[in-house]
This record gives structure tokens, C-alpha cells and sequence, in this order.
């Protein structure tokens, strides 16, 4: 096992015993990048220069016993929809190449400000609409444990990166599942938190009513550190909500005897995958060792979820990507004679077929006439999403599904197929649109591959989350299998 | 409901985008697809439902009006593809 191999407070703990510093961690995931990256396509750009030279700067900070936190000298790769200033911030897309940012989102700000160092910006799908990274504008990125299968997406770049050992953590935003399902498939831990739990500014907007950014990283404890820096109340969001003070690692020690989960029959029934059912079942098995009591229960609503999402958060996209129009940012088409034309050929020019198709749908779903069947309709079907999921944790302190439905897909087998490629996140979305935290915990492989169990708490209650996946994690070793970087004879767990 | 071609170009206009005849064919097929699936929604009653724009239930915030320093010109000019005096420019709206 390299030191790329660890998990973040595995390196916290070895950086506080001085045993290792932060550029021998930095080294080892250049090292890994040197030797995966091209077959990955995790990264959109790597920056292991400067990042090099901020791992010696908190080489001294934890000579001197002077750390900056838990998170100083850790590598954490950043999305490429998150803004960092100096650096080019495309979300994937070439309507946005050559663009810098003048200005760092909060979340990224905040990890700076705590020693973390940034070895790159990671591949997503285009405008995070997608869940295979097959949309990128420049390059798919690929699943580390089978490379002829997608890593999900749209964080895939995130998920693949960290599962690899070419960052430690890394920041991901989730509109419909885009932290939880790559998660899954890459066997990494992930966050989405409650919706203004983190600060969005800076994440460019996709669904601004559904947007939320949260880690991806080895293990439930790591997620822990992750959201205590990046969570708080930011006077530049609005939308960001002051939750008070909550110690979320200290909170993974709690007993979870007498919880109650909840499975919704909904999420187990036709189009799961048996495998996944299995292993899903195998893990609520070890939630009741540990004490957790076990309900079914019903949410009726689910299988409408995926129209309103695709609905509303189309709808929001078309009106959030309407800046995009070659005059004030952005590549702009040649030409500049008369104004919507040069619109219409900057647009036409600069965005993907998911994109556009997305456009389309919202721009459809909000014009006069079909605004009360599709859009107004989706966001009444919102309510009783909301009041059901309401419903529901007045009797289980949280929710207990697969993260999807299937196993990580093949490259090219849902690019044809829009429709069935919006399947893949039908576990994930009923999630944004109630604003509700969820984690995506590895459970499990089947085929070799990677399997996730998502956790769903009520609003704010990450604590609650991330302490029945870390009382899981303690009692299983799914979180520590490695795509690489095994030892000699060390096998993983299938 | 059948979504035409005419009318997909007429949403493409609203969209600023432009699509070649083929393409149209097909976003027409793709969105006569999705929206049947998406007709689901028909079957719910939400007869006197409020619709949901947000979960949080926050209202407005405010902040206090006061001056404080702003991006430098420059720099908010930096990503532009035209700028003369200090502005963006734009192609020609009126003679």
C-alpha cells in the first residue's frame, strides 16, 4: 500500500506523529497520477507544481507542529465546475475553455485556507449533466477498477481520482446524484449534504434549487473532515443556512443501537440489479448486528421523482445557461454582425448534445402553454415528495437504499439512449428534490465491481449519517479494497 | 401530445440555439420520448398543491448597503472577447 492509498486521517494522524510530511504525500500521488492518469482521464488539468510547492510550505508548518488543521498538506482534487481563481474552469465544456475565474468558491477558498493542497481539477460530465463523465467536451473519464466501464458521474473525475490514489479526497457537486452515484461505482465514500449546508458560491449553476457540493473520499470519517471545513453559513450565498456548530467527526463514535432505518419497498422492486439487492441486503444485515432496527416502509411517490427532477432541473438550466452568450466570458463563435445570430452560433458551437437537449427540454417545459402541464405540475409533485419523505422520518431515523440500481455500465452502452441513461440516477434524485443529506457507502462488489448503499437522513442531520456509515465501516472492509496499490498476495474483498 | 419538428425549432429560437434538419428530427423523437415518459406525472392529483420553487424556508435575505470594494475593472474585464474603454462589447443592436 502506498501513502496514496490511505485515507485522509490515516495521513492526519502520521503528519501529528511527524512520520510522514505532506510532500512525501504529495510524491506518491504524482507518483500514481504518473502511472494511471492517462488511462483514467480523471483530471481536466493537473497543477502538481504549485501543489508541490504548497506540500513543502506544509512540510514546515508540520515540522513546527503548527498544522493548520486536518486537512493542511492533504492533496484534495477539485471539480472543474468549482471556481478557483487563476486557474481555467471549463465544467467541461468548450463554451467555457480559456475561461479564469477571478474569484475561488467559498468551499474550494475554505480547504485552501486549511493547508489542502490542489493536484488538479477533476473531469466531470458537461455542465454536470450526465452520469458517466461520457459528456466531458474533452476526454471520458474512466472506472479504476474496470476502465471499459464508466465511473459514474457527473463527479466521475472526483470519484475515479480518489478511488485511484491520484488524490487523497475531492470535492464534487450533486444536482441529481452526481456525488453518491460515482461513489458507488468507483467504491468511495460520498457526501451530498443537506441543501445549504455548503456554500455555492463559485460552483457554476446547473439546478440552482437542487446544486449542493460535497466530498468524495475513502472512508465516512474522511467525508467527516471534509464537510467540518467546508460547511458554514456564507454572507455571499444566500441560500447557505447557519446550522450551528456540529463536531461531525466526534459524532461518528455514537452508538447506533436503537436507531431505526427505513427501506422503501419502492427503491427494491423491478430494474434492480440482484446482485445489488444482495449486497444492499447483506449491509442492512450488519446495520441490525450493530443494533439498528430494521422497518419497511413505503414512499409511493418514487417513481415519479425522475420527471420532476429532469423537469425542474432542466427548466432551471435553461434559464441558468442563458448567460452563456460570448460577450462577457466564454469562446465565442466568429463573426459578430448582428446579435442573436452571433448568440445562436456561440451557443450552437459551444455546447454538447446532453446540454443542449437539456436546454431544449427546460426552455419547452417553461414556454406559454406547457408551463402548468410540465413545469408548474412538477414542482406540486415536488410538494408531496417532500411531505412524504416528512412523512417517513417521523417513524426511522433515516432511509436505507441502493445508490443505483445496477452496476457500473460499460463506455458507449447508455450514450444512445437518453432516457436510460436518466434511469441511472432514479435512486439519487428523489434526494435533491427533498434537500435531504445522503451518503453513498461502499457495500460490496459483485462481478468485481463496485457497490453503494445510500444512507438518506432528515434535513441536517449529516451527523446521524455519516455515524451509521462509520459504525458500517468499522465492522466491514469494503471501503478499503484499492484498485491499486494492493501488497503482494493482499486480495481484496469480494 | 406530439411535439413537432416546427415546434422544435420554434423552442430552438427561444434557446438560441441552432440545430441542422437531421438533428431536429431527432431531438423531436428524443423529446416525444421523454415527454410520454414524463406524462406519469398526469396520474397525481395536485389539486390545491403549492408548488415548490425551494426547500429552505428562508425568505428574503438583506444585508446592509454599505460601499465595499469590488472587483477591479480589469479583472472583471479579463474573460471578455471584446473591451474598448473599459466596457464589453457587443455586436451592433441598432444602426
Amino acid at each position: 500500500m502506498e501513502l496514496c492509498d490511505l485515507t485522509l486521517h490515516e495521513i492526519k494522524d502520521l503528519f501529528a506523529q511527524k512520520e510522514v510530511l505532506p510532500s512525501l504525500v504529495m510524491a506518491s500521488v504524482v507518483k500514481r497520477i504518473e502511472e494511471v492518469e492517462e488511462k483514467l482521464g480523471a483530471y481536466l488539468a493537473l497543477d502538481l507544481e504549485a501543489a508541490m510547492a504548497a506540500a513543502r510550505a506544509a512540510d514546515e508548518r508540520i515540522k513546527a507542529g503548527r498544522a493548520l488543521g486536518p486537512l493542511d498538506g492533504i492533496p484534495v482534487a477539485i471539480k472543474d465546475n468549482l471556481c478557483q481563481a487563476g486557474r481555467e474552469s471549463t465544467c467541461a465544456s468548450r463554451i467555457l475553455q480559456g475561461f479564469v475565474p477571478p474569484y475561488t468558491a467559498t468551499a474550494v477558498q475554505k480547504l485552501l485556507e486549511q493547508g489542502a493542497l490542489v493536484p488538479g481539477r477533476t473531469n466531470m460530465d458537461e455542465f454536470a449533466m450526465g452520469s458517466s463523465t461520457e459528456n466531458s467536451a474533452f476526454k471520458p473519464a474512466k472506472n479504476p477498477w474496470d476502465p471499459e466501464r464508466v465511473p459514474g458521474g457527473s463527479s466521475g473525475g472526483s470519484a475515479a481520482a480518489v478511488a485511484a490514489g491520484e488524490a487523497i479526497a475531492a470535492l464534487g457537486s450533486d444536482t441529481g446524484g452526481s456525488i453518491r452515484q460515482p461513489a458507488a461505482f468507483c467504491g468511495v465514500t460520498g457526501l451530498k449534504p443537506t441543501y445549504g449546508l455548503v456554500s455555492r458560491y463559485g460552483l457554476v449553476a446547473f439546478a440552482s434549487s437542487f446544486d449542493q457540493i460535497g466530498p468524495l473520499a475513502k472512508d465516512a470519517e474522511d467525508c467527516a473532515l471534509m464537510l467540518a471545513a467546508i460547511a458554514g453559513y456564507d454572507p455571499l450565498d444566500s441560500t447557505s443556512v447557519r446550522n450551528g456548530q456540529v463536531d461531525y467527526p466526534k459524532e461518528l463514535e455514537r452508538e447506533v443501537a436503537g436507531r431505526t432505518i427505513g427501506l422503501p419497498r419502492e427503491y427494491f422492486g423491478e430494474g434492480l440489479d440482484p446482485e445489488v439487492r444482495r449486497l444492499i441486503m447483506a449491509a442492512v444485515a450488519h446495520l441490525e448486528e450493530l443494533g439498528v432496527r430494521v422497518v419497511e416502509l413505503s414512499l409511493k411517490l418514487t417513481e415519479y421523482a425522475l420527471p420532476v427532477y429532469y423537469l425542474i432541473s432542466s427548466a432551471e438550466a435553461s434559464s441558468n445557461l442563458a448567460r452563456y452568450d460570448g460577450i462577457r466570458y466564454g469562446r465565442a463563435a466568429a463573426g459578430r454582425e448582428d446579435l442573436a445570430a452571433y448568440y445562436t452560433r456561440t451557443r450552437a458551437e459551444g455546447f454538447g448534445p446532453e446540454v443542449k437537449r437539456r436546454i431544449m427540454l427546460g426552455t419547452y417545459a417553461l414556454s406559454a402553454g406547457y408551463y402548468e402541464a410540465y413545469y408548474q405540475k412538477a414542482q406540486q409533485v415536488r410538494t408531496l415528495i417532500c411531505r412524504e419523505f416528512e412523512e417517513a422520518f417521523r417513524v426511522v431515523d433515516a432511509i436505507v437504499t441502493p445508490t443505483s440500481p445496477t452496476l457500473p455500465f460499460r463506455l458507449g452502452e447508455r450514450l444512445a439512449d437518453p432516457l436510460a441513461m436518466y434511469l441511472s440516477d432514479v435512486c439519487t434524485v428523489p434526494v435533491n428534490i427533498a434537500g435531504l443529506p445522503a451518503v453513498s457507502v461502499p457495500c460490496g462488489f459483485a462481478q468485481g465491481l463496485p457497490v453503494g448503499m445510500q444512507i438518506i437522513g432528515r434535513p441536517f442531520a449529516e451527523a446521524t449519517i455519516l455515524n451509521l456509515a462509520h459504525q458500517y465501516q468499522k465492522v466491514t472492509v469494503h471501503h478499503r479494497a484499492r484498485p491499486y496499490g494492493r501488497r503482494r498476495g493482499e486480495q481484496n474483498e469480494v | 401530445m406530439r411535439v413537432s419538428e416546427e415546434e422544435v425549432r420554434r423552442v430552438a429560437e427561444l434557446a438560441r440555439l441552432a440545430f441542422s434538419e437531421a438533428e431536429l428530427r431527432q431531438l423531436a423523437g428524443e423529446f416525444n420520448r421523454i415527454l410520454e415518459a414524463f406524462a406519469k406525472l398526469n396520474e397525481v392529483d395536485t389539486t390545491g398543491v403549492p408548488p415548490t420553487a425551494h426547500v429552505l424556508k428562508v425568505k428574503n435575505r438583506f444585508r446592509a448597503d454599505q460601499v465595499r470594494p469590488s472587483l477591479p475593472r480589469a479583472e472583471a474585464l479579463g474573460n471578455a472577447n471584446a473591451v474598448k474603454d473599459g466596457s464589453f462589447v457587443a455586436p451592433l443592436i441598432m444602426e
